[in-house]
């Protein structure tokens, strides 16, 4: 049983393809969609990583790719797992240099005790779907 | 007479030149207008998608109540954002776009409500700064390939006025001018409200087929209250890209028509600079045939 996925951002279709399932996180929590899942409409939470699993068995360390989202949102309906994001990137496809040195300077800006800003949720999200662990 | 001649040649001169500058506007125009139509339809399914969501979350919740959509009781100022180009060359396309812009404002002002202006593009900053017309806001460098980035940018500045209160320099409504992209032969300026969104009741089928009964995560009013921003720049931003496919092809017919004028000026000019060398000719000829017969005349009467 598989979904099919699609991710789009304002420019086009990132990425479309089949997965076994999908997790992402919403402002509820951590959500995963299966197959036959009942529709669902969520906002995704800032800065968040939605990792899309192969149709093979497996887990994410083996098939599968993550992607970083910036803000928006994910609709379930009919084994159709549509993402939108107003900014989104794959985990592969990060330059991880480059966003670890503009997070730094975001950091560096920001006095203590502050909420962090869309851009650093953003950047940490990046470099999570590029395989940091932090 | 050969003054004539030189004049014209030299007019020959000008306009070829002229004829070669806009010919190389047009081919490049022509280059990018299918990148640009490209970007139009890339941004279909996102502002689609985005749509259907926006739907399946008004049709399920019954009394929706979000400033986004409420109905201003008594409306005292307008936002107009206004999209015009950087560059001229384009033909009417400014022209157009600033009496639409004319006409709302006229409209407005019927009503009794204030237009306040935010301008995109250089042409109509400077046509704004000529005529003394005050802005709110101006953006510009990216009427030609607008990104996202900058839909985000003037949806940010329009929502601040838009949160505030009329007395404080806010606005109740927000409408756009831009260029509509019909085909490459058409594109037809035109006016838009998209703040107060209307909401349509109806009874028909969506064309996507009936509208599936979502779970909202985490609640309706939450998900719309995320959504509507997210609607509102994805219309800017489709209005933003299809202004930019407009420019390049009113610049590209406007320039066509540009080069054909300049080619039947050459024909006319050649024309007369050919028969300003023949009138040349011919009366260097006749001045010849007068001297050698009053040559001959003067040598006939000494003999």
């Amino acid at each position: 049983m598989t979904v099919q996925v699609e991710l789009v951002v304002p420019d086009g279709q990132v990425w479309s393809g089949n997965a076994r399932m999908v997790i992402a996180k919403t402002l509820d929590g951590d959500i995963g969609i299966l197959g036959s899942h009942p529709p669902v409409l969520g906002i995704l939470a800032e800065g968040s990583v939605v990792e899309i699993l192969d149709p093979e068995e497996g887990s994410s360390a083996q098939g599968g790719m993550r992607i970083a989202v910036r803000s928006g949102f994910l609709s379930v309906h009919d084994d159709r797992v549509s993402i939108l994001a107003r900014d989104a990137e794959i985990g592969s496809q990060v330059d991880r240099a480059t966003v670890q040195s503009r997070l730094d300077a975001a950091l560096g800006e920001m006095g203590p005790g502050e909420e962090e800003p869309a851009e650093v949720k953003y950047s940490r999200a990046l470099l999570r779907a590029a395989g940091d662990r932090s | 007479m050969a003054g004539q001649l030189r004049a014209i040649r030299q007019r020959i001169r000008g306009v070829q030149s002229i004829a070669k500058i806009t010919r190389a506007q047009e081919l490049i125009a022509a280059s990018r207008i299918i990148k640009a139509q490209q970007r139009v339809r890339d941004a279909g399914p996102y502002a689609r998608e985005l749509t259907q969501a926006v739907e399946a979350v008004v049709s399920q919740s019954a009394n929706i109540d979000h400033p986004l959509v409420r109905e201003p009781e008594n409306p005292q100022r307008a936002a107009i954002l206004i999209l015009s180009s950087d560059r001229g060359f384009a033909g009417g396309y400014n022209s157009n776009v600033m009496r639409e812009a004319q006409g709302l404002r006229a409209r407005l002002r019927e009503r009794g409500v204030e237009p306040v202006t935010y301008v995109s593009g250089t042409k109509g900053i400077t046509w704004h700064r000529f005529r003394g017309v005050e802005t709110a806001g101006s953006w510009h460098g990216f009427s030609e390939a607008p990104r996202h980035e900058n839909a985000e940018e003037i949806t940010q500045t329009l929502f601040e006025a838009f949160n505030r209160t009329a007395e404080d320099g806010g606005v109740d409504e927000i409408h756009i001018v831009y260029t509509e992209f019909v085909s490459m032969l058409t594109q037809n300026a035109a006016v838009h409200r998209i703040i107060p969104l209307v909401i349509e009741e109806t009874t028909e089928e969506p064309v996507s087929g009936p509208i599936p009964l979502y779970e909202f995560e985490p609640s309706p009013q939450a998900v719309l209250d995320a959504l509507l921003p997210w609607y509102v720049e994805s219309r800017i931003y489709q209005a933003l890209l299809e202004a930019a496919a407009s420019e390049i092809a009113s610049r590209r017919r406007a320039m066509k028509s540009a080069t054909d004028n300049a080619n039947d000026l050459l024909e006319e000019f050649t024309r007369e600079a050919n028969k300003a060398r023949q009138a040349e000719i011919t009366q260097e000829i006749s001045e010849i045939v007068g001297g050698a017969d009053a040559l001959a005349e003067s040598v006939a009467g000494k003999e």
